[in-house]
């Protein structure tokens, strides 16, 4: 068997995951002989139709680029969802908190309806398609990345935290920020970050989606030990997931 | 071409997808002769009414992956204008620190990735892996150096979690910048190797001149070659420094009917931004290594060159790693203290600006009594960059117009990589069509 192919596509974002895997460096230059990549507009420029795996960076908000992803996607055998935007969102999601128009009137003023700004509410990848990985992260972590794909090269299946922040962040011996009076949604939070944020005396915004069960009765004794509403929990937690929040909050 | 009734429309998305060069030949005739932006818009300014000033940085530094600490730093600096905030000298060094190791991101990732493949006749810098493997080398070294830095100052290398209201979240320890500043010392013979290289293959840059206006911060109290402090600057202005309250005035944005991305001009039809402007308009404040790389290129002040952008990024590198060197020991001989930082609510209005990598940026907000944001302007250097884009695209054509159809695409696709416009993948975006 030859080389996996592999393509990188980007819909609405800010590269920055895309950024992380220029930023591995020397190791970028070990794993891209490893694979075959055929499509990669930040680095390369060839493009393919012919490709085992496709990575996809970015939200979905324009009819265009569902119909974009649908093609990538019956070209794929494997269909990776990279980063926040991809995976739930991320911070382009809040844009579903307002009405289009006037989202589009409150940048644009007069010109709001210029048809190039004919958007769509924003969907995560996997609510246009299906997606069989996903990398979180807000911007994805390095070592994650790496991880993930050497084990899809190897037939192995990836496993993904399904465990809060809460448990890197203890586990570093970092203080609790809501100690210091920080509304820290590591509680509930998907873990595999390495409580970066917290780490580094901030607080935790969610980057990386829910934990699939999430503790919502703990998250909010928390609230209540720290006398707090649960406004103040909910404001913090649409910064990344506004429509993906846990179901029984 | 332009409607004054618009200059109030401002428009946050960063340039994303492809952006198109048209030319239109007929008959040896330019016909059509046009840089596009097509854009996905995101609506930032849109999205973040509502969001508490602490979160505001959060949100908007997702703008843009490669320069988000910069855009962090607009913001926090725009927030504490409103709400009246005031940074401790150290938290302030640091910050410059942590926006140095930005730029020098950015520029490694621009002049190595991005532009050189150009010099060397190359489609990407994947051929070059193979072709020079131990200057690529140096090149991703001091990128990787770049990277480090950042994550030891904002908490990782994209989206920075240090900065909040007031200061800093953490305060890093004097070991660390101690090896910091060796490992930025190590890094000058890197910076020497890659300005030798560009230096080898400079004869590839073209030889194009415009006149242009140039705009960029100036520091006057002390003067400095700055990034962060100081106010607007243009070489039309007589040297006059306008604050950047008054940004408004300068960047004057209006919408044109080829292109979906709005133009910004201000005492011409357009300017340039970047670190050529930056550097025409502060040379002389460079650091000695700084003005020896300048030397060693010929690029002196007034040039009007678009191409030597690049080299005025790599001129930047010098002059970033060793003011960095000398800020180091100036935190180090004061002694580094651990800071609390508070804040809280309060209506108010605030403009904050810093140097991007790829030029001036503006940031705007105004808050409510519980702090809440009601209002946000945003305006991107790439977007002040596009008029003066498509003006040297007018000038240039005519003078290339008898070379091969290939040598025009090139020279054109060059010339808005030198830009270095914020559209991460610019070297491979670009779609020129020709139309005989």
């Amino acid at each position: 068997m030859g080389k996996p192919r592999v393509a990188i596509f980007d819909f609405a974002c800010c590269e920055g995951c895309q950024l992380q895997i220029v930023n591995l460096e020397e190791e970028l230059l070990d794993l891209i002989g490893a694979v075959d990549v055929v499509e990669w507009r930040e680095a390369l420029s060839e493009q393919s139709t012919e490709y085992d795996i496709a990575i996809i960076e970015g939200s979905i908000t324009r009819p265009e680029d569902e119909k974009r992803l649908e093609i990538i996607r019956t070209r794929a055998k494997i269909l990776i969802a990279l980063g926040a935007c991809a995976t739930i969102g991320g911070v382009n999601k809040l844009k579903n908190n307002f009405e289009m128009q006037d989202v589009k009137r409150c940048v644009y003023g007069k010109a709001a309806d210029m048809p190039h700004l004919d958007t769509t509410p924003t969907k995560a990848v996997d609510e246009v398609v299906k997606v069989d990985y996903k990398i979180h992260g807000c911007p994805i972590d390095r070592k994650e990345f790496t991880y993930i794909i050497r084990c899809l090269l190897m037939g192995k299946r990836p496993e993904i935290p399904d465990y809060p922040v809460c448990v890197e962040c203890k586990a570093k011996g970092n203080p609790c920020l809501w100690e210091y009076e920080q509304v820290c949604l590591g509680p509930i939070i998907r873990a595999g970050c390495g409580a970066r944020c917290p780490s580094s005396g901030f607080r935790c915004f969610g980057c990386r989606g829910y934990v699939d069960n999430p503790n919502v009765n703990a998250a909010k004794d928390v609230i209540e030990k720290y006398g707090l509403t649960l406004d103040v929990l909910k404001s913090k937690m649409v910064l990344f997931g506004s429509t993906q929040g846990p179901t029984n909050a | 071409m332009h409607n004054d009734m618009n200059i109030n429309v401002h428009h946050i998305t960063r340039v994303e997808g492809h952006g198109n060069i048209v030319v239109n030949v007929t008959n040896g005739r330019i016909e059509k002769l046009q840089w596009q932006v097509p854009e996905a818009p995101r609506f930032f300014e849109a999205m973040v009414r509502g969001q508490s000033y602490e979160d505001i940085q959060t949100i908007v530094s997702r703008i843009c992956g490669i320069c988000s600490i910069t855009h962090s730093l607009a913001a926090t600096k725009a927030v504490e204008s409103a709400l009246g905030l005031k940074v401790s000298e150290q938290a302030d060094k640091l910050r410059i620190l942590m926006h140095y190791s930005e730029q020098l991101q950015s520029h490694t990732l621009h002049i190595g990735y991005l532009a050189a493949p150009d010099f060397f006749g190359a489609p990407s810098v994947v051929p070059l892996v193979s072709r020079a493997i131990d200057v690529v080398k140096t090149i991703v070294r001091a990128h990787r150096v770049a990277n480090e830095w950042s994550d030891l100052l904002a908490g990782r290398t994209t989206h920075p979690v240090t900065l909040i209201p007031g200061g800093l979240t953490r305060t890093p320890a004097e070991k660390q910048l101690r090896q910091l500043q060796k490992t930025l010392k190590d890094t000058i013979p890197d910076l020497k190797v890659i300005a030798d290289v560009v230096l080898s293959v400079a004869g590839n840059i073209p030889k194009f001149e415009r006149q242009t206006e140039y705009v960029s911060l100036k520091q006057t109290n002390p003067p400095t070659y700055t990034f962060y402090h100081g106010g607007i600057t243009s070489d039309d202005n007589g040297g006059k420094v306008v604050p950047i309250e008054k940004w408004h005035n300068v960047a004057n944005e209006y919408i044109v009917e080829q292109s979906t991305a709005k133009w910004a001009k201000w005492h011409r039809d357009s300017y340039a931004v970047g670190a050529l402007a930056r550097f025409n308009n502060n040379s002389e404040l460079l650091s000695p290594m700084g003005k020896e790389a300048a030397k060693m290129f010929d690029l002196k002040k007034g040039c009007c060159n678009p191409f030597m952008n690049t080299v005025a990024q790599l001129v930047e590198c010098f002059h970033i790693v060793e003011t960095s060197i000398t800020m180091i020991d100036e935190l180090l001989t004061k002694g580094l203290k651990a800071e609390k930082v508070t804040s809280s609510p309060k209506a108010g209005k605030g403009a904050g600006c810093v140097e991007a990598p790829r030029g001036i940026l503006f940031h705007e907000y105004e808050f409510d009594k519980k702090g809440n944001c009601i209002a946000a302007d945003i305006c991107i250097p790439t977007n002040q960059n596009h008029a003066n884009i498509q003006k040297d695209f007018e000038k240039l054509v005519p003078e290339i117009i008898n070379e091969s159809e290939d040598s025009v695409r090139l020279k054109l696709e060059m010339l808005v990589r030198s830009y270095d416009p914020c559209i991460s993948c610019s070297t491979h975006m670009l779609n020129v069509e020709f139309v005989k």
